[in-house]
């Protein structure tokens, strides 16, 4: 775990980093997004002392890491930046086993975690390991800087806005590759871009800066549900979407792992429900299967106390689509109302499916930039 | 020390670098367009930088006698390095969008090396024309020895007589006139660059 | 030819042993001092626009003039052409340490500090090998001046391929001059040959930039 407690950095007369306080969980990843200059570089070097804040203290497990021995810290975390930062005078095996030689690990076992590195990129070894960096692509580059921040097994990585450099198509496969790498790993990664597609594609957590401070921190669906202001919206903004690759149905931005009762259940169990899956309202269907309506937590409360069943309490208020139906009248139905999802009815009025506004982005996003599965 | 011995100096690197631009800058383009005499021509004026300045002179000397211009196409050989060198790298490092956007527009290969290729070149080349001035007026004091005057005989004369003060005023006027040389040079360079686009310029 | 080595075999043999040890005694202990000092300049970066101009300016005082002045102090020892030569030296090969290492991009000492290299090792794996083509070039530049300005080594009594030069110069004998020219030439162009072996194994093919 990585804790900031009243982290403050002044460079003349500017504030770069106010006052922050965050936590960063083990083996989440993380990602600090923000506008140029906000602070997120000096963020990410506070935590392994290539800046030493003015104020404040910031803690690795519990420990002060400015009682760590400087040298010591950056051994043990992993540290990939944009620019080339591979070592030109080495090769990959060479750049690859810094941390491990600096750490005196013998030849072989060097030459192990190599091997092992380059296969979980699927850079065979003997075609790899002996190139200098200027003989591979950037992209190839950057795996073996993301490789040589592994290889001394660090528990925590951090990355400032390592793929920055490359083309959208390099660049959106190396996020795939290393969110499978933290996911096996297990890593601490903190991540610095200004990319929101990136963010939403990486994050487990993003914390948005501005000014040196943090605005909101979130998980990437809460981020794009509710973005604290309108700096943020605007960075989701970027959102390009092209017109003509997009899915067109209601069905295509649906989400079908849905929660729904039937008719007849208690009030209790539903509030049960809802309180484990974190939701604030209940499909409910006959007991044929068939769309009966919704139940709300609200008018639970308000209502039904007194009651044994949901039934009652059942309304049919909530916005009601087709799978069939184009997307864009599904939309103006959910953007225009007042409900935060459209339900989507299969034709014999089973239910296929909700349309929110997370479903929806998602499917914007996969549909623009692949699918992220 | 006379003004007389600055001039003589002065004159021998002055006739050695016009000498070397006529030269040295035809034979750059020679290396650029030209790929067979490329590595021929670049060899050459390497090797001829790398060669002693008093052997060199004395080679020269067994064929055109002692004198000035014994010194001169000494300094000349010993110079072109930088020019030929700067004058290929400069035409080589052209963008070659811009070649392809010229020779898009219709012009001849000459008109463009005139008119596209050269104005871009031309700090870089300049770079080399004032390395090769600075370095012609150290080389110059050799002179003393085939018989070109110069700064050179007054050192050369202190050394004999063993005055300190005549080596050192030879030694203080030569390092003045080589810093005065490299800064003005230096000067124009640096408001070249600012208005053409650079290249990687030669450095020693 | 068999006449002319019978005539100045000798001579030309003892002096071209002689022309070898001054470059190479010069050489390898200028090449010791500029590299520590270079290496101690660059720790003190902010002073880069006053250091630089310095030893340029100090670059620019032909060899001459060293040989001349230790000579009036030290007299006709061989010390004298040594000493002189390698302060000769020290410059170009300074300067290019110097500048070799403070031109090593930030982004690759940050990397090396993230890396967790202490400040010495970030200068003897990253920095050093990174500035090594430059300080490679200084040598070089120094070799080829010091075989050159060996020459006049000759001029205060003192031996070496001047010596036949010299005296073929003065007294018109060009049989004498070319004798003394063609083995410096030689001897130049064998030193930058090896040079150029030096810097291939030395520098990895694949940062090999083919200017020097
Ligand atoms: N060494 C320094 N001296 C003075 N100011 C600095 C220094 N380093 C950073 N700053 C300033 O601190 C602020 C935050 O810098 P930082 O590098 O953390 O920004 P960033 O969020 O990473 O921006 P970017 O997205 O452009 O990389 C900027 O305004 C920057 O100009
Ligand atoms: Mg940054």
């Amino acid at each position: 775990m990585i804790r900031f407690e009243h982290v403050s950095k002044r460079y003349g007369d500017s504030l770069v980093l106010d006052d922050l306080n965050l936590e960063i969980a083990t083996g989440e990843f993380t990602v600090l997004i923000g506008p140029s200059g906000c602070g997120k570089t000096t963020t990410l070097k506070t935590i392994n002392r290539l800046i030493e804040p003015d104020k404040g203290k910031i803690f690795i497990d519990d420990q002060d890491t400015s009682q760590i021995d400087k040298v010591k810290l950056r051994r043990s975390i992993g540290y990939v930046i944009q620019q080339i930062g591979l070592f030109p005078n080495m090769t990959v095996e060479q750049n690859i086993s810094v941390v491990p030689k600096l750490l005196n690990y013998d030849k072989a076992r060097c030459n192990e975690i190599v091997r092992e590195l380059l296969a979980l990129v699927n850079m065979p070894y003997e075609e790899y390991a002996h190139k200098y960096p200027s003989e591979m692509s950037g992209g190839q580059q950057q795996r073996i800087g993301v490789l040589r921040a592994l290889a001394a097994s660090p528990p925590i990585v951090l990355m400032d806005e390592p793929f920055g450099a490359l083309d959208p198509m390099t660049r959106r496969i190396l996020q795939d590759e290393v969110s499978k790498l933290q996911k096996k790993l297990n890593k601490t990664i903190v991540f610095v871009t200004h990319d929101m597609d990136e963010a939403l594609n990486m994050a487990d957590k993003i914390i948005f800066m501005n000014k040196g401070k943090i605005v909101q921190m979130a998980a990437p669906e809460e981020m794009l549900e509710n973005p604290a202001d309108d700096l943020i919206r605007s960075f989701m903004g970027k959102h390009s979407i092209d017109n003509e690759s997009l899915p067109q149905t209601a069905a295509d931005f649906m989400r079908s792992d849905i929660y729904s009762c039937y008719r007849n259940r208690g009030v209790r169990e539903a509030i049960q429900q809802m309180a484990r899956r974190k939701v604030d309202t209940l499909l409910v269907k006959n007991l044929d299967e068939t769309y009966a309506g919704t139940v709300s937590i609200k008018n639970i409360r308000n209502h039904g106390k007194d009651m044994k069943t949901i039934e009652p309490l059942i309304t049919q208020e909530n916005a009601v689509s087709y799978v069939d139906e184009d997307a864009q009248v599904c939309f103006d139905k959910l953007l225009n109302g007042q409900d935060s999802y459209v339900v989507v009815l299969n034709h014999d009025q089973t239910i296929a499916g909700i349309v929110t506004k997370t479903s929806m982005a998602k499917s914007l996003a996969d549909a623009v930039w692949g699918d992220s599965q | 020390m006379t003004l007389n011995m600055v001039m003589s100096h002065f004159y021998l690197v002055a006739a050695a670098v016009v000498l070397t631009i006529v030269i040295g800058v035809p034979l750059g383009i020679l290396a650029y367009f030209y790929k067979s005499v490329r590595k021929i021509i670049l060899w050459i004026v390497e090797v001829l930088q790398t060669m002693p300045a008093l052997a060199l002179l004395g080679i020269i000397m067994v064929f055109m006698g002692a004198g000035k211009p014994t010194v001169i196409i000494g300094l000349l050989l010993y110079s072109l390095l930088p020019v030929v060198q700067n004058t290929y790298i400069g035409l080589s490092e052209v963008d070659p969008a811009i070649k392809e956007v010229a020779q898009g527009m219709g012009m001849t290969k000459l008109y463009r090396l005139w008119h596209v290729e050269m104005p871009i070149a031309f700090p870089l080349i300049f770079t080399g024309v004032r390395i090769a001035t600075v370095t012609s007026v150290g080389t110059a004091v050799f002179a003393a020895f085939v018989g070109g005057g110069g700064l050179g005989s007054l050192i050369y004369r202190g050394i004999r007589i063993s005055n300190m003060a005549m080596i050192l005023s030879g030694t203080f006027v030569l390092m003045v006139m080589a810093v005065g040389c490299d800064g003005i040079m230096s000067y124009i360079e640096k408001r070249l660059y600012r208005r053409f686009s650079p290249a990687k310029p030669y450095n020693e | 030819m068999s006449h002319f080595i019978a005539l100045y075999g000798k001579r030309l043999s003892s002096a071209i042993i002689t022309h070898f040890w001054y470059v190479v005694i010069s050489i390898t202990i200028a090449f010791i001092i500029a590299f520590i000092l270079g290496i101690l300049l660059s720790r003190m970066p902010r002073r880069a626009n006053l250091i630089l101009p310095v030893i340029s300016v100090f670059q620019t005082i032909p060899g001459i003039v060293f040989i001349g002045l230790l000579f009036l102090y030290n007299g006709m020892v061989p010390s004298t052409v040594v000493i002189a030569l390698t302060i000769y030296a020290i410059f170009p090969i300074l300067k290019n340490t110097y500048v070799g290492i403070i031109n090593v991009s930030e982004d690759f000492k940050e990397a090396a500090k993230g890396c967790g290299m202490s400040p010495f090792q970030i200068l003897m794996k990253v920095e050093v090998p990174l500035a090594l083509p430059s300080i490679i070039t200084g040598l070089r530049i120094s070799t080829v001046y010091t075989v050159s300005w060996a020459v006049l080594a000759a001029m205060i009594g003192l031996g070496g391929l001047g010596e036949l030069i010299y005296a073929g110069v003065s007294s018109n004998n060009n049989t004498l001059i070319i004798a003394g020219a063609i083995p410096a030439a030689i001897m130049a162009l064998l030193f930058s040959l090896a040079i150029d072996l030096l810097r291939k194994a030395l520098i990895p093919k694949q940062l090999r930039r083919d200017n020097k």
